[in-house]
């Protein structure tokens, strides 16, 4: 496979915003004591007018914004996944999510491949949390070109939306000259009959790269992105559970609530299939660089190909 | 304060109170404590001072109202329905399945609601957004919200706090309903907030006293509000828990319990009583 250009999905953020901010002149950011490290210190340059640092405090940050959005305004709220979705989560319930107010969280160093900060600040619970409130859309782009098409949709969708950034500098396999990004439209990516390798965020290249070894091997796999965790796209998770009667879901999220949940969820009322979740197993992360702990944790290709070969072999 | 207007102010409050108990009688449940010792303070803003517009209630320029201590919803419905958001009637169906008066102030589907609020603390949050929405686009609206005083044990009121003063929100006014109770007792019991006027001078604000059932008293703090610059207004009231029913009055058992049949009798007697006297 050829080597591809790698870019952290919270830069593409921030130049997103900063390029968009032409564009829609309503766009307005919020940061929490953050913006060098979310990448909206780069809209701040550019729009020090637009851009309303609220320090060190999320829970009035989300109510700040949910203010604004009142008023006609379209707010980014910007933290790490941790505070945002976690510290922050009862506002974004009860002042964004209930009156559903047209607010954006964009939510940077979610998972484990922060890396050295250790497990504070590894989140790996937001899409569950996240997910359960009602009306709450949640994105968890896996490239640059989808994370950029994900802020853009962001902004035309009316109501909440919860985006999921990465720390880490991640392969940029999309086309951003050719691909469309509909919010709670997956993405097939290989066609396969054998299994279906159902991914996430960062995961989404690492399944391609086990669909390639698999396929070495004889097993077609189909990869489906699902970048839209909520709505999900249930037409074509169902359809992957008829065609090849095996799911393997794989996400850099706790293997509680994330992505293998809400496709569990989908496949058990429609087309009862196995599902096998890669994920983190109910443990907290710790130090360590992330792409080592990426390995360790078993979220990469090769825990992929042995998982789907093991399962295959039942 | 004009005696015209202040007479006006008086009856319409008494008639909030009476819409208050008439809610929360027919709810079989809410606060009503909360909700009549800032039923002056609410008819004054929607009868004298904001700029609201009950057949277009969310007009882009109006001024905005955050009741932050949603609980206290009977008072706003009640203050919303008398100024002509909806039928007066309609106050009998507080917390009924179906109805649009949820327990707490629902923005999505009552006119004139502001802001959903319920959740203690969150409501100035939202307020300090739409003060800050004013000066970033060089509108002219003001924005007021209502505290309560247990309320202020939540920390983050003290985020708002410092988010308000720091950007200069001097189109924001917040209210502290201080009446002295919470539920579990007294709020110098419980988990003192005291001195509230020196916490918010701290943290960059003009503080302001005023007694919550004198509209002489109200109309004073709420001029002298407009009057500052570069700061944002705490206006701390004096005020007494469940004002103008006598039993009710003081009571921390009246926080969130609804009265029965006889007390409710007994309740809009005492306040038929009153309106009769008012109104001479």
């Amino acid at each position: 496979m050829a080597e591809l250009v790698k870019k952290a999905t919270r830069e593409s953020y921030g130049e997103a915003l900063a390029e968009l901010g032409d564009k829609y002149e309503n766009l307005y950011v919020l940061d929490a004591d953050l913006a060098g490290a979310t990448k909206t210190g780069i809209f701040k340059k550019k729009f020090p007018d637009r851009h309303i640092d609220c320090g060190i405090a999320e829970a009035n940050m989300m109510g700040v914004a949910a203010g604004l959005a009142t008023t006609g305004k379209i707010p980014f709220a910007s933290s790490f996944a941790m505070f945002a979705s976690g510290r922050a989560f009862e506002i974004v319930r009860n002042s964004i999510g209930y009156p559903h107010l047209n607010v954006k969280i964009g939510a940077t160093h979610a998972g484990i491949s922060v890396g050295e900060d250790g497990a504070s600040h590894q989140c790996n619970e937001d899409i569950a949390l996240m997910r359960t409130i009602p009306g709450m859309t949640v994105i968890n782009p896996a490239d640059d070109v989808e994370a950029r098409a994900a802020v853009e949709a962001a902004i035309l969708h009316d109501g909440p939306v919860y985006i999921r950034f990465g720390r880490l500098a991640v392969p940029v396999f999309h086309d951003k000259d050719t691909y469309k990004f509909e919010i709670g439209k997956g993405e097939q990516l290989t066609d396969g009959n054998d299994v279906a390798i159902i991914a996430t965020g960062l995961m989404v290249y690492e399944a391609i790269k086990a669909a390639e070894e698999l396929k070495a091997d004889g097993i077609s796999a189909r990869v489906i992105n699902i970048h839209t965790i909520k709505p999900l796209d249930t037409e074509l998770v169902v359809k992957a559970a008829k065609e090849t009667g095996l799911i393997v879901t794989a996400e850099e999220h706790s293997v509680i609530g994330g992505l293998g949940s809400a496709v569990c969820d989908a496949v058990c009322a429609e087309c009862p299939t196995k599902v096998v979740k890669i994920g983190v197993n109910d443990v907290f992360g710790h130090s360590g660089p992330a792409v080592d702990l990426l390995k360790e944790f078993g979220l990469c290709s090769e825990n992929i190909v042995k998982t789907v070969k093991e399962n295959l072999a039942k | 304060m004009d005696e015209l207007l202040k007479k006006q102010l008086q009856i319409t409050a008494c008639k909030v109170r009476m819409g208050i108990i008439e809610g929360v009688y027919n709810a079989k449940s809410g606060h009503p404590g909360g909700s009549l010792s800032i039923a002056d303070t609410l008819t004054y803003l929607y009868f004298a001072k904001l700029n609201v517009y009950p057949n277009d209630p969310k007009y882009a320029e109006r001024d905005r109202f955050v009741l932050s201590k949603g609980h206290t919803a009977p008072a706003l419905y009640s203050v919303l329905a008398h100024r002509g958001f909806f039928p007066v009637e309609e106050l009998k169906t507080l917390r009924h399945i179906g109805a649009r008066l949820q327990g707490h102030p629902d923005m999505k589907h009552i006119p004139g609601v502001d802001m959903s609020t319920g959740s203690l603390g969150q409501g100035i949050s939202a307020a300090c957004g739409m003060a800050l929405s004013a000066k970033l686009t060089s509108e002219t609206y003001k924005v007021y919200a209502i505290l309560g005083d247990g309320e202020i044990e939540e920390g983050q009121v003290w985020e708002a706090a410092m988010f308000a003063a720091h950007n200069k929100l001097d189109n924001l006014v917040a209210v502290v309903d201080n009446n002295g109770l919470q539920i579990d007792g007294k709020i110098s019991d419980v988990c003192s907030p005291y001195p509230i006027d020196e916490k918010f001078k701290a943290f960059g604000w003009h503080v302001i006293t005023m007694d919550a059932h004198d509209f002489d008293s109200i109309e004073k703090a709420f001029n002298e509000a407009e009057t500052v610059v570069n700061q944002p207004v705490v206006i701390i009231q004096t005020s007494v828990k469940g004002k103008g029913v006598s039993f009710m009055e003081n009571q921390v058992s009246w926080h969130g319990t609804a009265p029965n049949k006889e007390q409710y009798e007994q309740a809009m007697s005492e306040l038929t009583a009153q309106l009769k006297e008012l109104e001479g």
